[in-house]
């Protein structure tokens, strides 16, 4: 009984003050966010064409042309990280720069960066993955799926 | 049973005040560009310190603080009876290798970022108690190793909230003295750890703010004293929002801190700085404790200072599970 009046009590006080960190904590600047995040991802899309556009016109097929894009673009990434660009970047464009190819080629070579002081086998190893592997298991995992409905569908 | 030392349900008096005869900060690179550059000992201009690794770097930041206290009150290493310092990575890795090459007796402790008074307390227990005459506590913190431990590699392009904070590269020593010149440690309240359901990681001041106005608050009941003895009652890493909402719930509470109420991570930066918040990490409240405030009790702009190290005593680990961030904060009474 008195258990269940003191779980009561605590309740109502961690209501209240979940109120009172609404009132006080900051909004985020969403428009602001949101249009950096508009700009820089269509500038890394629109770079992309660009470069897969040069590509074909250079005798390319379409879907080899996509694939080298991809290559380029996750290249220029990597350097970018490397270079200490990509996270100023990213501070300020957000889900801009995470969503696109490059924003996963980030993920991969600052946790390599990162690791490498614990050596290649436990440290770039082992961690690589470690911001990027979600993408990586749940990517398979849906084109699996969409595999086995297009097998179903198919026969 | 009573002791004769122990005040109220938390609190305790030093019945022989033990003495700050010396103290000491080393700041990273960030630290310095804020408004107390000329306030600390020393300031980085690297954040590696000259070695290969984050980790070796802050061992060394917590190592030559400690050093640099010693120094400055002429002593040597051997002539402090023990160390009790703690940080913020697992296993406290970073005191441990410090006491390592320091090779003075040593307790490690860990109260996130609160370590600070949880040293500081703890050794004026150790003096005040007759166990010992020199001892140090000492607190350090270094944005990177943090960074790598509880959230993002650093060159991850990540967009970090409002509310979040910048741990601070930086570290405090104190050496407490049974006799000598100095400001006296009076008293201490022991906190509880306070958990008011908050979880978000980018938002540790919220968390804390809690436990910083429990422990204030049960200080003047424990100590019976008015609630503006202080010259200033500083708490440890709530930063501006934590701070507003410990401002709210001191009102709450009737307590009227301001206007000598701060936070050390309101203040260690600038608001041009880029550290959303503020600052925050065991380097905080003790650089600015062992730089500026201490500082400023020693030429007496401040006679009076309550120090509530306020700690998030988060695991990334359990805030997966799905559990909360516990809050704590000790406070400190220094006084001239």
């Amino acid at each position: 009984m008195n258990n269940t009046t003191e779980d009561k009590l605590k309740e109502i006080a961690i209501e209240e003050y979940d109120n009172l960190v609404e009132q006080v904590s900051p909004k985020r600047p969403l428009v602001k966010d949101c249009i950096w995040a508009f700009v820089v991802g269509g500038l890394i899309c629109l770079l992309a064409q660009i470069i897969q556009n040069y590509l074909v016109l250079r005798g390319l097929t379409t879907v080899d042309a996509g694939s080298a894009t991809a290559v380029i673009m996750i290249f220029l990434a990597a350097l970018a990280t490397g270079l200490g660009i990509y996270d100023e970047l990213g501070k300020r464009a957000g889900a801009g720069s995470i969503v696109p190819i490059t924003g996963f080629a980030n993920a991969i070579v600052a946790s390599a960066m990162e690791f490498k002081r614990e050596g290649y086998i436990f440290g770039v190893g082992a961690r690589i993955f470690s911001v990027a592997g979600p993408t990586l298991v749940f990517g398979f995992a849906v084109s699996m799926l969409i595999g086995l409905i297009k097998f179903f569908i198919a026969s | 049973m009573g002791t004769n030392k122990k005040r109220g349900m938390q609190s305790i008096a030093f019945t022989n005040p033990p003495v700050i005869t010396s103290w000491a900060s080393i700041v990273g690179p960030k630290e310095g560009e804020g408004p107390w550059q000329k306030d600390f000992d020393w300031v980085l201009d690297d954040y590696l310190y000259g070695e290969d690794t984050w980790e070796r770097a802050e061992t060394k930041l917590l190592r030559e603080t400690v050093k640099l206290a010693i120094n400055k009150a002429s002593l040597e290493t051997k002539d402090v009876e023990v160390l009790l310092a703690g940080d913020l990575l697992n296993q406290t890795i970073t005191s441990n290798y410090a006491a390592r090459e320091l090779q003075i007796p040593f307790l490690g402790v860990y109260g996130a970022c609160s370590t600070m008074a949880e040293s500081l307390l703890l050794s004026a227990m150790l003096v005040d108690g007759d166990f010992y005459a020199r001892v140090i506590g000492a607190a350090c913190s270094h944005h990177y190793t943090a960074e790598r431990q509880f959230r993002f590699p650093v060159e991850q392009g990540v967009q970090s909230a409002p509310t979040s904070q910048w741990t601070a590269t930086a570290a405090g020593a104190v050496i407490v003295e049974k006799l000598g010149i100095g400001s006296y440690i009076t008293c201490a309240t022991v906190g509880k750890v306070i958990d008011m359901g908050q979880a978000n990681m980018a938002d540790m001041g919220t968390a804390m703010a809690p436990a910083a106005v429990h422990t204030i608050k049960q200080h003047f009941a424990d100590m019976d004293r008015p609630t503006d003895y202080y010259d200033l009652i500083v708490t440890g890493d709530l930063a501006s929002y934590g701070r507003d909402i410990a401002e709210q719930l001191f009102i709450k509470e009737g307590i009227v801190p301001k206007p000598n109420y701060s936070d050390c991570g309101v203040l260690l930066y600038d608001e041009s700085q880029k550290v959303n918040a503020g600052g925050s990490g065991c380097g905080c409240s003790a650089a600015m404790l062992c730089g500026p405030l201490l500082k400023m009790m020693a030429d007496g702009q401040i006679n009076k200072l309550l120090f509530v190290a306020t700690g998030a005593l988060m695991s990334p680990t359990t805030i997966f599970q799905g559990e909360t961030i516990p809050g704590i904060a000790h406070a400190i009474a220094i006084e001239n």
